[in-house]
């Protein structure tokens, strides 16, 4: 078994806790695993990606090879764009659908959904308004992570176990909420 | 036991694990994570006494080391590769006086300048200076080599280069750590307590036994458990397409990613330097061709240029199977290794860049507002930048910056060019940059009572790195007194939206000072202001 993941968002958003999520998971399978992140000048509002690999076999690169991603999770919908070309031919694009911008030349939106139309899989799901709805302004990077398990092939069981282990020193309150959200994420794919 | 590691940290846990007695740093990118760590750990060991404390600049951190390693205990320096330039007067006469306690000296290489000026590569300064180089592939290599590193240092008396890049530095992978640490090394004199004083008749009898040691420096790399051939070459002498590569660090990953199996030809593994010359030989020997996939600069593939026949054939960066500049990845390895991609779609063009920016908010922002506004009245003013988050002024909105060279560049060059009659000359460096290599410039511009202004941005950090603390916190005015810069023509201002008429005319005030005048902008980095306030409600 080997499940490639692009996660991509904008400096800032939190794609790095859904990667650590999921590498929770894998860990407590006993998966290998490789995570390949951002950190340094892009972090201040640029884009930023990291490079999720997990297998039952161990892995040689880093780095997701072009036309090599089984999953893109994005926290905007033109950051799951710029990564098209990692994506494999059968793969998944679970995006965000509220754009983020803090650019002037930012795209018009109807023509980021159009493009994003032409890949055969994806799951849009406008996370703000969920987790605005729910009171969980914090969690709508684990709305995502939900929306996308089955993409990921993954059991929600272990992903929720896997919120419990790495949201524990935060306090029970916290771990409710994000297992909520992963529950709202699942329910609200669409 | 295991634990998910970064590269850095890696390197970190298994510095602590191998008798390490103190890391000397100044932040950079990607070496920054590896003294975070360690200064995690210390809090979580409150009996521990490693030293951790951020230096000034990397030749601060380099000689701190070497004393260190002089009074017998382990030291570790760690800088981006940029650093490497800094110190280098300390790494190279390293290699003379020869270490007692074990050194070893970390530079993270940024190929593809992800957060960079240059690509250049550290492993070049190892063979300068004529000593062992260490380059691994994987997090769990980082973590072994720290124990082996400071073995072979101090077996060699040498100090020892361990060389990593980004994308090792920065990513993840479960390794395989040690349940018990060594114990740190006790006070010791070194062995040759002269050879530490390099006068020139010193200098040259340590120099001569650093060249005689050579021959054991590639003893070590031949036979080097990180070195190996794998796939008996002897398996593959009738085959067709008698090809085989030598991939050295990650590049080792890359070449077996299109071989999760095996690759079928011999394939080199390279993880420690100098080059070992009889294993090449040898290989090159039955292999006319050789491709060589090495992250960074050419440095390999030039010396097999140097030491091989003209009958053999070396593919690499070089002759462009590889691309000459930018980091290796599976998709150039791939095309190297004549290998169809996989690719899918191609890039969308409905996407458009997004250029990382100043935080909103930030004090930085101010600065440049307030020095744009004053300098329309300027046409012929030019502002000399340097090296921090502000170094984003160069972008819209502010495109504020004429130059961002090196650390400190920006008083000096500032100088160089009131010296040349462009006024008014302006530069503009961060706190946490003036003192790693500011203030020696600004000495000069003050003993030649330059015409040039000087603001000091400071945010109470090192920003750019994530927010480390900045050697020179609350001593700027002094440190400038100090200096020689005249009171009257020392200011300071909040860099706020509100005190923006204030500071427009104290600029105009000090462009026209015909002398050195200092302004200091100074409010903490909303970044770290708000990691304070969270760190305070939780009561720490
Ligand atoms: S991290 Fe701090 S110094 Fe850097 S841009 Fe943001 S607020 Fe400014």
């Amino acid at each position: 078994m080997k499940t490639d993941i692009i996660l991509a968002g904008v400096g800032g958003q939190g794609i790095l806790s859904i990667a650590t999520i999921i590498g929770q998971a894998a860990l407590d399978q006993g998966l290998y695993i490789k995570q390949a992140e951002v950190h340094g000048m892009s972090q201040r509002g640029g884009d930023v990606q990291s490079n999720l690999r997990i297998s039952s076999d161990p892995i040689f690169s880093d780095l997701i090879p072009l036309g090599g991603a089984d999953v893109i999770i994005a926290m905007e919908p033109m950051e799951a764009l710029r990564y098209q070309p990692y994506l494999s031919k059968e793969g998944w694009v679970i995006t965000a659908t509220s754009p983020f911008v803090n650019i002037p030349n930012y795209p018009d939106v109807e023509a980021v959904n159009a493009s994003l139309a032409k890949l055969p899989k994806v799951v849009r799901i406008d996370i703000e308004a969920l987790a605005k709805a729910n009171k969980m302004p914090k969690a709508a990077n684990m709305i995502l992570l939900g929306a996308a398990a089955d993409a990921l092939g993954m059991d929600f069981d272990l992903l929720k176990a896997a919120v419990r282990t790495v949201f524990a020193a935060k306090g029970d309150a916290i771990v409710e909420m994000n297992l909520r959200a992963l529950e709202i994420g699942r329910e609200n794919k669409g | 036991m295991k634990k998910l590691l970064l590269g850095d940290q890696a390197i970190a846990q298994g510095a602590l694990d191998a008798g390490l007695s103190g890391v000397y740093a100044y932040p950079g990118t990607p070496s920054t994570e590896i003294t975070e760590y360690i200064q995690e750990w210390c809090k979580h060991h409150p009996t521990s006494s490693v030293h951790n404390r951020w230096c000034t600049n990397e030749k601060t951190a380099m000689e701190a080391a070497l004393g260190m390693s002089y009074a017998g205990k382990r030291a570790l320096v760690c800088m981006k590769h940029v650093g490497m330039n800094v110190c280098a007067d300390a790494f190279v006469n390293s290699a003379v006086t020869g270490v007692n306690g074990g050194v070893i000296v970390l530079a993270a290489d940024d190929p593809s300048m992800h957060s960079s000026q240059n690509e250049q590569d550290s492993r070049f300064y190892g063979k300068f200076a004529l000593i062992p180089i260490l380059e691994p592939s994987n997090q769990q290599e980082c973590y072994d080599m720290m124990a082996y590193g400071f073995d072979l240092s101090e077996r060699l008396h040498l100090p020892v280069l361990m060389r990593i890049v980004t994308r090792l530095a920065h990513s993840r992978a479960v390794v395989q750590i040690s349940e018990t640490a060594r114990p740190e090394n006790p006070l010791s004199d070194p062995a040759d307590p002269a050879g530490w004083v390099l006068l020139p008749a010193r200098a040259r009898r340590k120099y001569n036994e650093l060249i005689a040691a050579q021959p054991l420096l590639q003893e070590s790399s031949a036979n080097s458990p990180f070195n190996k051939v794998l796939n008996d070459p002897k398996d593959f002498k009738d085959l067709k397409d008698s090809k085989a590569v030598i991939a050295t660090g990650i590049g080792y990953n890359y070449l077996m990613e299109n071989y999760p199996d095996g690759a079928p030809f011999p394939v080199l593994k390279l993880s420690q330097y100098p080059l070992p010359q009889q294993v090449v030989t040898d290989l090159a020997a039955q292999y006319k061709e050789l491709l060589v996939i090495e992250d960074g600069q050419p440095f390999i593939e030039e010396q097999l240029i140097g030491v091989l026949p003209s009958a053999n054939v070396i593919h690499g960066r070089l002759d462009g199977t590889l691309p000459r500049a930018g980091e290796l990845n599976p998709d150039n390895v791939k095309q190297a290794l004549g290998l169809p991609s996989a690719q899918a779609f191609t890039s969308c063009d409905t996407v458009v860049g997004r250029p990382p920016a100043l935080c909103q908010g930030c004090g930085h922002r101010s600065v440049y507002e307030a020095l744009n506004k004053v300098l329309a009245n300027y046409p012929g003013s030019h502002v000399f930048g340097d090296i921090g988050c502000y170094t984003l002024g160069a972008l819209p909105p502010y495109q504020a910056l004429h130059s961002c060279v090196d650390m400190g560049a920006s008083i000096t060059m500032a100088k160089g060019a009131a010296d040349a009659g462009i006024f008014p000359a302006i530069a503009v460096i961060g706190d946490s940059t003036f003192t790693h290599s500011g203030m020696t410039g600004l000495l000069d511009a003050v003993n030649e009572n330059s015409p040039i202004t000087v603001v000091i941005s400071d945010n109470l950090t090192t920003g750019m790195t994530g927010g480390q603390d900045s050697a020179g916190t609350n001593k700027f005015e002094a440190i400038c007194r100090g200096l020689g810069v005249a009171d009257e023509h020392l200011k300071v201002v909040v860099p706020l939206p509100a005190n923006m008429d204030e500071i427009t005319r104290i600029l105009r005030e000090e462009i026209e000072y015909k002398g050195v005048s200092v302004i200091i902008p100074r409010r903490e980095c909303i970044q770290t202001f708000a990691r304070h306030a969270r760190e305070k409600k939780k009561g720490l």
